[in-house]
């Protein structure tokens, strides 16, 4: 059974429909990418998906549950949340209180200590600058706050919307290794890349987004090997 | 020892002020948006405690009471009159508030009349320490703001529900994202405003007893401007913002010249600071988010 299941998906902006009707599923243990160009829809899938844009039309299953009207600061609980576009990190807050707003809806003071240990050994560097002010670490290791402060809840699907944007070709292979190490530690991932080359070569299964329709999709070798694809998203 | 006196007492109404720019500050910074209806909510604060002064005659208790009904109240005006609101034109909540602002000042003119009311909260005399003599009252707004003020800025810091205040404050989706309730915070933050708002009302009763349906009108002005001054949005901000209004005031209302201008100061203070800092002392430049 899908853990996600996005049916008939419809937004609009005012009278602009940003997506036009779309549906995609999520099975436990996939990593599944979005890509498209710039305005294809991708982000406002990924935010209605969470509850942050209301959508028109449409239903999302998640988990077996119908979370389309579930406003966003309870779907933390049920296991699914987002490492937005741009990091949105909380620059005022340090490093630590960052990933303890991640761990907001962590009853357990002992559970949440060891998942902070644990984002530590996962990213060592956060460790180092633990006591920082998060406005003033480097973009890179603002990205792995991020996802780090999004695994301090534990979730089932975690979105993840260009998560390589603004980074350097280093960072990048290490965001896109990050990931794969996320799935295989049984986290389900739903990307949004604009980056199709890095992001299909991880994925299981990819769809391609565009003007608000999805009009392809396969599995991440399939579409990497695609005539279209390849002539739109990955330079030739 | 003048120059003492001076200070303190310029301390003591800077304390006055700090609790009611806090509420403007708190809730700006939060909920995105100037609650004009702000300085109204010292006025009924100052209503409670003379209603249950003339029931109980117990300053203490009226406090209490005042506070109760001025967080319920503060908590009310933002379901009803400001929720509805949220994602509309920040003019429309801007004139929604000054709306609220009139129904407030009318309404308590319709249940207690024109005419000021007598509210002697207690009979206090000066402290005496050598040669300085300094009335009570001001000892007691001084050490009481200060330390709510210390309280304030521990709750921010260490505890989940203020974490989350600057969280909300700083990035209101991604706060969302956490799993924080977002209009649980503004909740919390209204209710905190009003509560030291009716504080703000217990120490303006204490220093004049006379009590109008317009008692919060100027000081609430005089406290946005302390906030802007300090900063808008920033807690500490609106403390200093606060203080240093009260001083200017101290200081300048002593000297029978420059007195009848001690507003006009206040105010050419704002523009000069404004000038030189546009967000204010502590206030950030920060990003627009999408």
């Amino acid at each position: 059974m899908a853990l996600l299941e996005v049916k008939d998906l419809q937004v609009y902006y005012g009278v602009i429909q940003a997506l036009k009707g779309i549906s995609f599923e999520v099975n436990e243990g996939e990593i599944v990418t979005l890509i498209g160009a710039n305005g294809a829809g991708k982000t406002t899938t990924m935010q209605s998906i969470i509850g942050l844009i209301p959508s028109n039309h449409g239903t999302v299953i998640f988990d077996g549950q119908d979370i389309t009207k579930v406003p966003c600061h309870k779907l933390v609980h049920a296991g699914l949340t987002q490492v937005p576009e741009g990091r949105r990190i909380f620059q005022e807050l340090t490093v630590y209180e960052n990933l303890l707003m991640g761990g907001f809806s962590q009853k357990d003071q002992s559970i949440l200590k060891q998942d902070i240990e644990k984002i530590y050994e996962r990213f060592p560097r956060l460790a180092e600058r633990k006591n920082q002010i998060a406005g003033t670490l480097s973009g890179g290791e603002q990205q792995m706050l991020a996802i780090g402060r999004a695994m301090m809840s534990r979730p089932k699907l975690l979105l993840l919307d260009e998560p390589s944007m603004g980074l350097s070709p280093l960072l990048v292979d290490q965001v896109f290794e990050i990931i794969k190490q996320l799935r295989d530690d049984g986290t389900t991932i739903l990307l949004v890349e604009q980056n199709a080359g890095k992001s299909l070569a991880i994925s299981d299964r990819a769809y391609v987004l565009e003007l608000g329709e999805i009009v392809l999709s396969g599995t991440g070798a399939e579409l990497a090997a695609s005539e279209e694809v390849k002539k739109a998203y990955l330079g030739g | 020892m003048e120059i003492i006196e001076t200070l303190i007492s310029g301390l003591s109404s800077g304390g006055t002020y700090a609790m009611i720019a806090l509420g403007y500050t708190m809730v700006y910074g939060i909920a995105k948006m100037l609650n004009f209806a702000h300085g109204d909510i010292i006025m009924v604060g100052g209503y409670a405690i003379y209603t249950t002064m003339i029931a109980t005659k117990n300053p203490i208790l009226g406090l209490g009471v005042a506070i109760i009904f001025c967080m319920l109240l503060g908590i009310s005006v933002e379901k009803i009159a400001y929720k509805p609101l949220r994602g509309a034109s920040p003019l429309a909540v801007l004139i929604t508030a000054i709306g609220v602002s009139y129904l407030l000042q009318s309404t308590a003119q319709m249940i207690f009349g024109t005419a000021p009311k007598m509210v002697i909260v207690a009979e206090m005399g000066n402290m005496e320490i050598g040669a300085l003599k300094i009335p009570y009252y001001i000892i007691v707004t001084l050490v009481c703001s200060a330390i709510v003020m210390v309280a304030l800025t521990l709750f921010v810091k260490k505890t989940k529900t203020g974490r989350a205040m600057v969280a909300v404050s700083e990035d209101r989706g991604a706060a969302q994202l956490m799993g924080i309730n977002v209009n649980r915070i503004i909740m919390i933050t209204f209710a905190i405003g009003s509560a030291l708002a009716a504080l703000a009302g217990f120490f303006m009763l204490m220093k004049a007893p006379s009590l109008t349906n317009t008692l919060g009108a100027m000081p609430g002005i005089k406290a946005f401007t302390a906030a802007v001054i300090g900063g808008i949005g920033s807690i500490p901000g609106a403390m200093i913002g606060g203080l240093l209004l009260g001083i200017v005031e101290a200081v300048t209302s002593k000297s029978a010249a420059i007195a009848p201008y001690t507003d006009a100061i206040e105010f050419l203070i704002l523009i000069i600071i404004l000038l030189v800092r546009p967000t204010g002392i502590l206030g950030k430049v920060r990003r627009e988010k999408v």
